[in-house]
């Protein structure tokens, strides 16, 4: 799909977000776009007491719910994941180690653990397309991609990746050829599934470094395709 | 179950709505919820499959109208209640019952680092025969359990290929309701589009799903 069209898409969802409530709202079909609830059905207030009562009974221990937010929001995101397609890039026997059996591989870059204790690569090329979801709840690959953004975990993209993922991802900006077999992945087990997205033409004289730049979140999920254009680190 | 949470295939759920710049949370009491699951859920007094069933068991019209972290505080509070860690009379005042003993969490901040390395593998290394082969031609059976279950409703009844055997693994139907581990082998089944959907979608795609022996029957 061309610049102008994928601009354009995103310029109308953002508008329609924008002229009804936050998209966050949205995609949760939640209550958040609603006047404030009264006292007693607060999130905020009930987490608070929870907690609260939790560390009151000595049944969790403070700090270590702090280090668990700190993890996933500052040591542990898709940064991992596109260090790991880089690496796939530029080293073809990595790669064909990442795809034959992704825990080994991904252990040599330091990378496994909680909710990616199984995982499987995945990889795109101009045939095949692949595209990860969970349609039953929100599995996702926390060790190379972090936590998984709302519109992954939202009753949209659940439920229509399977039916109709060329439709979803046409409306993401990705328009795909009907001659590419369309792959999508439901994680319906243990297993994780990550995307290695296709390399961009033109970046042959990239480095590994340089090209973990340019990887994007949604490209692992098989929601994007890698541009030249594009930087890294957001999604 | 044959729950609101088993979405796939179904219509009228809008666009994909992406927001950029997405923080990891959007509240702090997001943070602290999907951190206390976890904390919590060191105790071992039930497993992911049973947090999994929990937030299933929300009625239909909550299950839409509260949003995804919402979900885990109401299932948090669930399992704590029914596993007697805590009681409902304290979660409704927020304060322990007078005389109750202090606990020392499992889950401490010095754990934390090598609970993050390892996780929680749902593998077992356990000589467990395979009934099925790659390449072998399945069909997903058409079970109906009012239950937890991994097999969504989209591919019961339909015919696939074992595509990859993944080896031997927790059975989520049985494990969420404390009814044993029962392990078995897992498989990446490969459903054609048009066996699951009709011929709306194209001839080549296909929906991969990951199966346990017990949800598969020869084709």
């Amino acid at each position: 799909m061309d610049g102008t069209r994928r601009g354009l898409l995103k310029a109308a969802l953002t508008a329609a977000a924008a002229a009804t409530t936050p998209v966050y709202a949205q995609a949760q079909g939640g209550r958040h776009g609603q006047a404030q609830q009264a006292v007693p059905s607060d999130p905020a207030l009930r987490v608070k007491s929870l907690e609260s009562l939790l560390v009151e009974k000595g049944l969790v221990d403070p700090k270590a719910v702090d280090a668990l937010i700190d993890t996933y929001e500052h040591k542990i995101g898709p940064r991992n994941g596109a260090r790991v397609v880089a690496r796939a890039w530029v080293d073809s026997a990595y790669k064909q180690r990442l795809l034959t059996n992704a825990d080994a591989a991904l252990a040599e870059l330091g990378y496994g653990g909680l909710q990616g204790e199984h995982m499987v690569a995945v990889e795109n090329s101009a045939k095949v397309h692949n595209l990860v979801v969970c349609t039953l709840c929100s599995c996702y690959p926390w060790p190379v991609l972090g936590l998984p953004p709302v519109w992954y975990k939202s009753a949209p993209y659940r439920s229509r990746s399977v039916i109709d993922p060329r439709g979803v991802l046409r409306e993401l900006g990705l328009d795909l050829p009907m001659d590419v077999e369309v792959r999508v992945w439901d994680s319906t087990a243990e297993l994780r599934y990550m995307v290695i997205p296709e390399r961009p033409a033109g970046t042959e004289t990239l480095g590994e470094q340089e090209l973990a730049g340019l990887v994007t979140r949604d490209s692992m999920i098989g929601a994007a395709k890698v541009s030249t254009s594009l930087t890294g680190g957001k999604s | 179950m044959n729950g609101v949470h088993d979405m796939g295939g179904m219509h009228g759920m809008g666009p994909v709505q992406q927001e950029k710049n997405e923080p990891v949370f959007h509240a702090r009491w997001e943070a602290r919820i999907f951190a206390l699951n976890r904390a919590a859920g060191s105790w071992g007094k039930w497993n992911l499959d049973a947090s999994r069933h929990q937030r299933e068991l929300i009625p239909p019209a909550e299950y839409f109208r509260i949003s995804y972290y919402e979900k885990f505080l109401v299932g948090l509070i669930e399992l704590l209640v029914n596993s007697g860690l805590v009681t409902r009379a304290e979660v409704e005042s927020g304060k322990a019952a007078r005389g109750s003993k202090k606990a020392n969490p499992p889950l401490t901040v010095e754990k934390v680092p090598t609970f993050v390395a390892n996780g929680v593998p749902a593998s077992r290394n356990m000589p467990v025969t395979p009934k099925f082969r790659v390449g072998q031609r399945v069909r997903a059976r058409n079970l109906n359990p009012t239950g937890h279950t991994r097999l969504p409703r989209y591919a019961r009844g339909k015919p696939g290929t074992i595509e990859r055997d993944h080896g031997v693994f927790v059975f989520p139907d049985t494990n969420a309701h404390f009814l044993g581990e029962n392990p078995q082998h897992v498989y990446s089944v490969r459903f054609a589009a048009r066996d699951l959907w009709g011929n709306q979608t194209a001839a080549q795609d296909a929906v991969y799903v990951n199966l346990w022996d017990d949800h598969l029957e020869p084709a």
